[in-house]
C-alpha cells in the first residue's frame, strides 16, 4: 500500500509487504487447508451454462430449504419432547410459550411443504431439459436418493407432533410394510418396536428424524454436487458446453458460478422467501394442506379422523395405493411408482436431451405424465369412493406408460436439429 | 287511546317480522328458522378484541365449570386481551388459582366422567381442530329432546353428552321435523328429516344477543387456539415488504453483473 507524502513522492509504508492481518492469516491458512483452490474450482471458476432459466433456481432454493429446515430443526428439538404423553403438549408449548417459536414452527411445517414444491420443480426440470441422460446419470440416481431420504424425513417428521392425523398416518403407511410376502408383519413389529403405533415408535422416528435421516440427506447432497460439478450442469438447449471450449480453456458458452448465479441466484432466493413468508404469516395451515385440522387433536388410537390422508406430497402414491382392490398389489404399485424414476437415464433413448429439439410424443408424453402426476395427487386427498377410484386407476396407468413406452416413444419420433451453440439472448 | 293501540299494533308486527336466527333472515335466505343450520357462518373477527373480552367473560361464565383451556394461562389472557390485572384476578381467575396457573375447570375429570359419560374436551384447540363454523353451529343447534339422558340434542353433535347449559341464556327450542321419501337400496323409505326450529320458551336474551354472545364466545376460542395469530399477521406484512425490497435490490444487483454476458 502506498502513500503521497507531503512533498508528493510516494513513500512505501513499512508493513505494506507484508500485507495486511487479514491477508496474511488467509496466506496461512490456504498453506494448511486449501479453501482458495476450493472456492476456485467449485465457485468462481466452475463454468455453468450462461442460458439457465427459470427452473434453474430450485437446485439453489432446495439448498436454501436444507438448511432453514436444519436450523429450525435443532432450535424446535430444543423444547420439542417425544414420548405419547409428552410430544402434543410439547408442539403446543413451542407455539404459544416459547418467544418465536410459533414462527420457528410455522418455518419448519410450512418448509417441509416448500421443499418437496422446490424438489418437484427441480425433478420436473431434468424431465424437461433430459438433465439425467449420460454423462448425469449418477448425478440423477443420486438426486433420486435425495429424494427418498427426504420422503422417509417428511413422514418421520409428520409423526413427531403426535396429533390424531399422525398417528393414523403412520398406522398406514406402516402397515404397508405388512404387505410384503413372508416377512411383513415381522418387519413391521420391527419397525414399531411395538404391536401398534406407540412410544417406542414415536422415540425411534425421532431419533431418525432429527440424527440419521438429516446425516444421510447431507451426505447424499454433498454427493449430488460433487457429481454435478464433475460432470457439469446440463441447461436448458441440453448442449454440452463443455464440447466448445474457448482459447482460455473456458466453455464458450459459460460464465463463472460465481458471481454471476451467486447474485442471480440471490433474486430467486428472495421471491421464494416473499412465497414461504407468506404462507407462514398469513396461511400457515395452507387450508389443511400444510398443517391438517385433524392433527389439531392429540394421537388418540380409538378414533379414526373422518378420512385419512398423508400430506399432500404423498398423495399421488397414495391415490396408487388406494387403487388397486388388492392391498398386496397397491403397495407394489406404490414401490414401482417411485422407482420407475431410477431407470430413467435408461428408458430414454432419445438422441436430444431438451424438449425444445424433441417431437411431439415426447411433450404429449410428458404433459400427460404431469396431469396424471397431479390429478393423483388431488385424488390421494379425496375419498377412495366410485368415481375418483376409477379416475385414479386411469391416471395410474398412464403414469406407468410414461415411463414403459419412453423407449419406444423417444427412439421413434424425428427430432430438430440441435444447434451448435446454446441459445441465449442478453438482456 | 286510538293512538295507543295503532302503536301497539305496529310493535307488534315489527316485532312478528324481526329475523329469528339472525344468519338465516338476513341474508334472505330460508324463512324457516333453523332450516338452513348448516350454511351458519361465525364471521367472527379475532382482531375484534372488544368482542374476545366479551368472549373471555362469557367462557368463564360459562363453559370454565366443565371445560379447560390447558395450554393458556391467565396472565397470558390478560396480556393479549388487555385485562389489567386486578380486574382479571378479580372476576376471571377463579379463587384459589394463581394467575401464572393454566386455565382449568375445576370439575374433577373422573366425576365428570361418570357424570357425562365422557371428560368434556379441552377447548384450547377447538377452533383449529374443527373450524370456528362447527363450534357456532353447535352452540346454536340444540333442541330439547326427551329420548337423551340430558334432556337435549344438538344438530351439528347428534347425541351430545353436553346438556344444553346455555338454555338459560337462548331459551328452549324444539326441532320440527318432515317426512320425507328416500330410496334405501332401490326401494322407498319414508324419514324424519329435521325441518325448523320452535321456539318453547324464551331465554334471558333475545336472539339477536344470543347470537352476538355465542360469536363471542367463538371468537375468544379462536384466540385461544392460537394466541400469536394477531401479532403474526401484523409482523407479516413487514416481513413481505422487507423481503420485497431485498428481492428488487437483489434483482438490480443481478442485472449489473449480468451486463456483462453477450
Amino acid at each position: 500500500m502506498t502513500v503521497k507524502t507531503a512533498t508528493g513522492s510516494a513513500a512505501t509504508l513499512p508493513k505494506a509487504d507484508r500485507g495486511s492481518a487479514g491477508k496474511r492469516f488467509w496466506a496461512w491458512l490456504n498453506k494448511r487447508l486449501p479453501v482458495d483452490q476450493f472456492l476456485a474450482s467449485q465457485v468462481t471458476e466452475y463454468y455453468a451454462p450462461k442460458n439457465f432459466n427459470f427452473w434453474y433456481y430450485f437446485g439453489s432454493l432446495a439448498l436454501v430449504v436444507l438448511v432453514l429446515q436444519l436450523v429450525t430443526g435443532i432450535f424446535l428439538t430444543m423444547f420439542y419432547k417425544p414420548g405419547e404423553a409428552t410430544a402434543f403438549d410439547s408442539v403446543q408449548f413451542i407455539m404459544r410459550e416459547v418467544d418465536w417459536g410459533w414462527l420457528i414452527r410455522y418455518l419448519h411445517s410450512s418448509g417441509a411443504s416448500f421443499f418437496f414444491i422446490v424438489v418437484y420443480l427441480h425433478m420436473f426440470r431434468a424431465f424437461l431439459y433430459g438433465s439425467y441422460k449420460p454423462p448425469r446419470e449418477l448425478l440423477w440416481l443420486l438426486g433420486m436418493l435425495v429424494y427418498l431420504a427426504l420422503m422417509a424425513e417428511a413422514f418421520m417428521g409428520y409423526v413427531l407432533p403426535w396429533g390424531n392425523m399422525s398417528y393414523w398416518g403412520a398406522q398406514v403407511i406402516v402397515n404397508v410394510f405388512g404387505t410384503i410376502p413372508g416377512i411383513g408383519p415381522d418387519l413391521v413389529l420391527w419397525i414399531r418396536g411395538d404391536y401398534g403405533i406407540a412410544d417406542a415408535t414415536l422415540n425411534r422416528f425421532f431419533s431418525l428424524h432429527v440424527a440419521a435421516i438429516p446425516l444421510a440427506l447431507l451426505l447424499l447432497v454433498a454427493l449430488h454436487l460433487v457429481a454435478l460439478h464433475e460432470v457439469g450442469s446440463n441447461n436448458p438447449d441440453g448442449i454440452e458446453i463443455k464440447e466448445k471450449v474457448g482459447a482460455d480453456g473456458h466453455p464458450l458458452d459459460g460464465i463463472p458460478f460465481h458471481p454471476y448465479y451467486t447474485v442471480k441466484d440471490f433474486v430467486g432466493i428472495g421471491v421464494f422467501l416473499v412465497a414461504l413468508a407468506i404462507v407462514v404469516f398469513f396461511v400457515p395451515t395452507f387450508g389443511g394442506l400444510f398443517l391438517e385440522s385433524p392433527n389439531f387433536e392429540p394421537a388418540n388410537p380409538i378414533s379414526t379422523p373422518a378420512d385419512i390422508t398423508p400430506v399432500w406430497y404423498f398423495t399421488p402414491y397414495y391415490a396408487m395405493l388406494r387403487a388397486v382392490p388388492d392391498q398386496r398389489l397397491g403397495a407394489l404399485l406404490l414401490l414401482l411408482a417411485i422407482m420407475a424414476f431410477l431407470f430413467l437415464p435408461w428408458l430414454d433413448r432419445s438422441p436430444v436431451k431438451s424438449m425444445r429439439y424433441r417431437g411431439w410424443m415426447s411433450r404429449s408424453a410428458l404433459a400427460v405424465f404431469v396431469v396424471s402426476f397431479i390429478g393423483l395427487g388431488y385424488l390421494g386427498m379425496q375419498p377412495a369412493l366410485g368415481v375418483y377410484v376409477i379416475i385414479a386407476r386411469i391416471l395410474a396407468v398412464l403414469y406407468f406408460l410414461f415411463f414403459l413406452l419412453m423407449p419406444f416413444y423417444t427412439s421413434l419420433e424425428s427430432v430438430k436439429p440441435v444447434p451448435e451453440r446454446v441459445v441465449y439472448h442478453a438482456h | 287511546m286510538r293512538t295507543e293501540a295503532v302503536l301497539a299494533a305496529v310493535l307488534l308486527t315489527v316485532a312478528a317480522c324481526v329475523p329469528q336466527r339472525l344468519p338465516a333472515a338476513e341474508e334472505g335466505g330460508a324463512a324457516k328458522f333453523g332450516a338452513d343450520w348448516e350454511s351458519w357462518r361465525a364471521d367472527t373477527n379475532v382482531a375484534d378484541l372488544a368482542s374476545v373480552q366479551r368472549g373471555a367473560r362469557n367462557f368463564t361464565s360459562y363453559c370454565l365449570g366443565c371445560h379447560s383451556l390447558k395450554y393458556e394461562r391467565w396472565s397470558r389472557l390478560g396480556a393479549d386481551l388487555k385485562i389489567p390485572g386486578q380486574l382479571l384476578e378479580q372476576n376471571l381467575v377463579p379463587p384459589g388459582a394463581k394467575v401464572s396457573d393454566y386455565i382449568l375447570t375445576g370439575m374433577p375429570a373422573a366425576d365428570a366422567e361418570a357424570w357425562f359419560g365422557k371428560t368434556p374436551p379441552d377447548l384450547s384447540l377447538m377452533v383449529r381442530a374443527r373450524g370456528r363454523n362447527y363450534i357456532y353451529q353447535y352452540l346454536t343447534t340444540f333442541y330439547v329432546d326427551p329420548t337423551r339422558p340430558t334432556g337435549a340434542n344438538n344438530l351439528a353433535l347428534p347425541t351430545t353428552a353436553m346438556p344444553d347449559v346455555l338454555s338459560e341464556v337462548e331459551g328452549l327450542k324444539e326441532a320440527v321435523y318432515r317426512t320425507e321419501t328416500v330410496m334405501v337400496e332401490g326401494k322407498p323409505k319414508s324419514e324424519q328429516v329435521f325441518d325448523h326450529f320452535e321456539m318453547l320458551a324464551p331465554g334471558r336474551m333475545s336472539l339477536a344477543e344470543y347470537d352476538g354472545f355465542v360469536r363471542d364466545t367463538v371468537n375468544f376460542l379462536d384466540y385461544v387456539s392460537e394466541p400469536t395469530q394477531v401479532e403474526r399477521r401484523q409482523l407479516g406484512v413487514w416481513v413481505v415488504l422487507f423481503l420485497l425490497v431485498f428481492s428488487w435490490l437483489a434483482l438490480l444487483v443481478k442485472r449489473e453483473y449480468w451486463k456483462d454476458v453477450h
